[in-house]
């Protein structure tokens, strides 16, 4: 369904229920990513860049124009456009120094 | 470090059934780890680029001769992030990691470069690479940047737990490269394997737990984010300082190709005619001394000619990219190009075409997606070329009088060039748009990207591309264009004269087959306001743009009528003002460059799309060019 309309499934509104979307972060906020409702392939791409549930990311600034926004995912940069970044979940962190990754790892493990 | 049992002891990895028999090693890594730096480093100078049977995906080979061994092939792998078969690059590496690719041979070794400043992300490559049981050797490169910068990793318990030798290695410095061919050396020797346990592969999630877990339990610590670049971004990517830098460089790579870049071409076209002249002086007049320097040196140095402004053009990018402001500068155009339905890595093409399309076709290499990438190649010759500025020159001297407005800031020669660029540019855009929302619509693949730490560009790795471009551009569009020139010079000598002298002449270029094949296409071209000579132009000028000047010249300094006069007064002969206008037109859309085509075929990997391309832009230009003219006749031009 998602790959034969991409952006039904990813109106604010629906999203919103369950929790907050990457697009959504303010500049300088941190969320863990929840889920990711992206094609195959998309979906495929972006986890091998570290955007997998349970990963950290940052928002770091957005493109002069506003769009697409630089996220700091696994020491990376990425640039993602907001209607790629409104299908990826995140859960909100207050404060990104409370949660170290070390600690997520062992947690994984 | 090892949690549970005894840490096993270390032994070298698989080692190839037969003694002896390494032939092939194929190089794998992904995106920015280094990769082509390395292959370079270990290869030298010596290697090829062909593209894959079948896929648009290129092939680096090149024999090991950096490190001593020049009986080994090093094959370089597309640089990916996963084995799992979501891309061509992708599928293309498997095929030939598993011996499956049509005319490459199964490699006997792998070497598996990471990039040590992001290695938990990296490792997940290791996973599939290593389970295909090849003996592999892993890089981490950028070493000592991670140790630098206060990041460490105990090489030795990665070694033993992924059951594969592991060296640290500088591919910039050169250092720890001699890993690599006592690798190889060993790898004539049996030694057993050691089981390896690896995540279920093709799920992301587990394979990204699996190399979490792996970087943990090896003690990796990732080094401090390098602050210099977000520094440098706060700047580059300011909201008001990013437009205005980012305007400049555009503005610079335009200044480079046209004021240095010019003149540069020119002297080089020069040079060029004179070796033509001084090989003339030593051959006997005749047909012979005419195919080769009407016919094949003519075509060569038609291509030669624009090489320093090719070369110029990819110094430029080259620094752009090797620098890492090349993805900012899509980051910054993505906005703008998007409203076109193609994304800001696109950027970069549509402006190198403003010099010449082939190498800015070249340069789509960086768009990742296949059909955001096709449709930037099928728009890119709409844009002005300087092929097409002599001939405007020569067309807006003859045709449009020099009427000044706005108190002589503007004239009107002026304006209509640069409506001739407005042409051109809205043509690509309005083919964009229809590409985008008819055949090429991709609505799955999104702009992702990621923006590397500013690094210093070396001029080894740029001297190594411009190579490797230049080689590319001469070959290929080389030995196409010298076959058409060919062809071109045997139309335009048939058929065979004889002078009562009984010796060889050429035709008068009417009564040539070049001149009935014109024409035979008048009855096409007259609603256009053309007539059989324009058509002959027109028909020269398939070769290259800026040959039908020089045909237009052959041909009226042929006819008795037209011997005496300049060529822009001959040309009011057979072009009215409206046909004039037409023939610019004509000259914006059409895709009248047989280079241009021969990179396309080349970098789509068939003739399809070189021909959807010709015969599209030569309607555009047939209907634009019929609009032109009829609408100047009415207004009594």
């Amino acid at each position: 369904m998602s790959r034969i309309f991409p952006l039904l499934p990813r109106c604010l509104g629906q999203l919103s229920e369950t929790g907050n979307v990457l697009s959504e972060l303010k500049i300088g906020d941190s969320g863990v990513i929840v889920a990711l409702d992206l094609p195959d392939s998309v979906q495929n791409h972006l986890m091998h860049m570290g955007f997998v549930p349970d990963a950290q990311v940052k928002a770091l600034r957005r493109a002069p124009a506003g769009d697409p926004t630089v996220y700091a995912v696994d020491g990376m940069e990425v640039a993602l456009r907001r209607e790629t970044a409104s299908a990826i979940e995140v859960r909100a962190i207050e404060d990104l120094e409370t949660e170290s990754l070390s600690a997520m790892i062992e947690a994984a493990s | 470090m090892s949690d549970c049992c005894a840490p096993p002891p270390f032994i070298p990895p698989v080692a190839p059934p037969t003694p002896g028999s390494l032939r092939t090693v194929a190089l794998i890594g992904p995106p920015n780890s280094g990769k082509s730096t390395l292959f370079n480093r270990l290869t030298g100078m010596r290697q090829k680029v062909a593209n894959y049977p079948g896929v648009t995906v290129e092939q680096h080979m090149g024999v090991m001769a950096g490190v001593g061994r020049p009986d080994l092939v090093l094959i370089d792998l597309p640089g990916i992030y996963s084995l799992d078969p979501f891309s061509e690059d992708a599928r293309v590496s498997i095929d030939v990691l598993r011996g499956q690719m049509p005319g490459t041979p199964k490699p006997d070794a792998v070497l598996l470069v990471m990039d040590s400043l992001h290695l938990t992300r990296q490792l997940m490559l290791a996973a599939p690479v290593l389970a295909l049981g090849l003996p592999t050797l892993v890089l981490l490169n950028m070493s000592d940047l991670m140790e630098a910068r206060g990041g460490q990793i105990d090489a030795l318990e990665l070694a033993r737990e992924l059951g594969a030798p592991v060296a640290r290695i500088s591919a910039f410095k050169g250092t720890g490269i001699d890993a690599v061919p006592l690798f190889l050396h060993q790898q004539t020797e049996r030694t057993p394997a050691k089981p390896l346990v690896l995540p279920v592969l093709g799920n992301a999630a587990s394979t990204h737990q699996w190399a979490a877990q792996l970087s943990h339990r090896t003690g990796y610590r990732a080094p401090l984010s390098v602050e210099h670049s977000r520094k440098i971004d706060d700047v580059l990517l300011h909201r008001f300082w990013g437009p205005l830098l980012f305007l400049l460089v555009v503005f610079g790579v335009f200044e480079v190709v046209f004021s240095i870049g010019q003149p540069l071409s020119d002297g080089f076209g020069d040079i060029l005619a004179r070796i033509g002249e001084f090989v003339r002086t030593g051959l006997p007049p005749g047909w012979i001394q005419s195919l080769l320097l009407d016919g094949a040196w003519k075509g060569i140095s038609s291509v030669l000619v624009f090489l320093p402004q090719i070369l110029l053009l990819f110094l430029f990018i080259g620094i752009l990219e090797d620098s890492g402001y090349l993805a900012r500068a899509a980051l910054i155009a993505d906005r703008v190009m998007r409203t076109i339905g193609l994304n800001g890595k696109a950027f970069i093409p549509l402006l190198s075409a403003y010099a010449c399309a082939v190498p800015a076709i070249m340069s789509t290499r960086t768009i990742e997606n296949k059909r955001d990438r096709l449709a930037t190649i099928l728009v890119t010759p709409f844009m002005t070329c300087s092929a097409r500025l002599p001939v405007y020159m020569l067309l807006i001297a003859a045709f449009i009088p020099n009427t000044a407005y706005l108190h002589g800031f503007l004239g009107l020669q002026t304006l209509t060039m640069l409506g001739l660029y407005l042409a051109g540019f809205l043509a690509a855009l309005f083919t964009a748009r229809l590409l985008k929302s008819s055949v090429l619509k991709s609505s799955d693949a999104p702009f992702i990207l990621e923006l590397p730490q500013y690094r210093m560009p070396t001029l080894r790795s740029l001297g190594l591309r411009l190579m490797d471009r230049a080689g590319v551009f001469l070959r290929n569009a080389g030995t196409v264009i010298l076959c058409v020139t060919l062809a071109l010079w045997v139309l335009a000598h048939l058929p065979v004269m004889h002078t009562p002298s009984g010796s060889y002449a050429a035709p008068e270029l009417a009564d040539s087959v070049i001149g009935q094949l014109g024409h035979f296409i008048e009855p096409a071209i007259a609603p256009l306001g053309f007539n059989w000579k324009i058509g002959i132009g027109l028909l020269s000028s398939v070769l290259a743009r800026e040959v039908m000047v020089s045909t237009m010249g052959t041909l009226y300094g042929a006819d008795h009528a037209t011997q005496a006069m300049h060529l822009q007064t001959a040309l009011h002969h057979d072009l009215s003002l409206g046909g004039a206008l037409a023939l610019m037109i004509f000259f914006a859309f059409a895709m009248q460059c047989t280079s241009t085509m021969a990179v396309v075929r080349r970098e789509t990997n068939s003739w399809k799309w070189p021909a959807v391309q010709f015969l599209y832009m030569l309607a555009l230009a047939w209907c634009a060019a019929f609009a032109v003219n009829h609408i100047v006749m009415a207004l009594g031009g």
